[in-house]
């Protein structure tokens, strides 16, 4: 089943591709088939910069439940870090 | 049947040919050696990419006395390994209907030209190129037989329709100008059972030649033996009817 469900985020970020740090400029999240991983269907996080083709990519495939954790333990760590006021936003990361 | 005191060998290669509004495309090639005339088969890749399974299928196909052609239905969307291009595709939604129609029908078009390749040209796809091959023979009519490989999406709700896949394969039905073989595993969730009922009913319908086979115990797409999704005694069983629709209606 090729589902095409799929969305898109512009994030700021670097990802380690091979032995290679990118740039990553987009993430293309989609439930469908996964490459890697031994499912039928797998929540799969592409991590691009399109500006440099196919290539520039790191590749996540998770199962539901390891994508549903994964999502709470993100939103759990900023809120954390939120809380003890070291949160910064890009602009300022980038300052640096 | 190949016999052990027979002589065999074939070509396997890349070529260029005109896709959709002339656009050059890549295309993966595959022919048994001899002067012919041998029908012709257009082998659909799946969503996924092209990758290494059709090259396979293509070469499969050479084997057993077809010459067969595979274009790269993502060659617009860059070069690298066809997991990347493929993802790259994911991301955009699939490619439209009808550039993969305009491809198909080029290949389609290279083997009709080609002094080796009979009359006689069939169309095999899996998956989304089961649905694609469902839609060329419909539309583009230049096909002598339909192999459909789990096709997803062939009935589809208004709500699930999109700019680049905008109509219901099964809408065509009607116009379906050669016998069709389908096959389909009875776990599948798209095409589900009573998807597979509707294309069936619509077929019997509009007095279309098909066969359709379902199998227990399988799902999606059980001829890739390099997924989980395979299943061995179905896609032995599978290939065999295959081969024998396609010599049936193509030799």
């Amino acid at each position: 089943m090729c589902t095409m469900i799929t969305h898109q985020a512009k994030i700021y970020g670097r990802g380690k591709s091979g032995q290679e740090w990118i740039d990553l400029k987009e993430a293309n999240v989609s439930y469908d088939h996964p490459y890697g991983m031994p499912l039928e269907h797998a929540l799969n996080i592409d991590f691009v910069d399109e500006s440099k083709g196919p290539g520039a990519r790191v590749a996540v495939e998770l199962s539901v439940e390891a994508a549903r954790q994964l999502v709470q333990t993100i939103l759990a760590v900023l809120a954390e870090a939120d809380h003890q006021g070291v949160l910064e936003d890009k602009h300022q990361a980038a300052a640096r | 049947m190949y016999q052990t005191n027979q002589y065999e060998g074939m070509i396997a290669e890349t070529v260029s040919m005109k896709g959709h509004k002339g656009d050059a495309i890549n295309a993966y090639v595959a022919r048994p050696l001899g002067a012919g005339p041998f029908p012709g088969m257009v082998v659909i890749h799946h969503a996924p990419g092209w990758d290494e399974w059709y090259r396979e299928c293509t070469r499969r196909f050479a084997h057993h006395g077809y010459v067969a052609i595979s274009p790269n239905l993502y060659f617009r969307d860059g070069h690298g390994t066809a997991e990347d291009v493929g993802a790259k595709v994911r991301a955009g939604g699939g490619v439209p209907d009808d550039q993969v129609l305009g491809d198909l029908d080029g290949a389609n078009k290279l083997l009709r030209s080609l002094p080796y390749v009979s009359g006689k040209v069939g169309v095999f796809g899996t998956c989304s190129g089961g649905r694609h091959g469902f839609l060329a023979a419909c539309k583009n009519k230049n096909y002598d037989a339909l192999v459909e490989c789990w096709g997803g999406g062939v009935v589809m709700k208004p709500e699930e329709l999109t700019p680049k896949r905008p109509v219901a394969a099964i809408d065509y039905t009607k116009d379906l100008p050669c016998p069709m073989i389908g096959l389909f595993g009875n776990d599948d969730k798209s095409p589900s059972p009573e998807q597979v009922n509707l294309h069936e009913a619509e077929l019997k319908k509009q007095g279309k030649n098909y066969e359709f086979h379902r199998y227990d115990g399988a799902g999606h797409g059980f001829f890739y033996y390099d997924r989980p999704a395979y299943r061995q005694e179905q896609a032995v069983d599978g290939w065999k009817k295959v081969l024998a629709f396609c010599e049936k209606n193509l030799k």
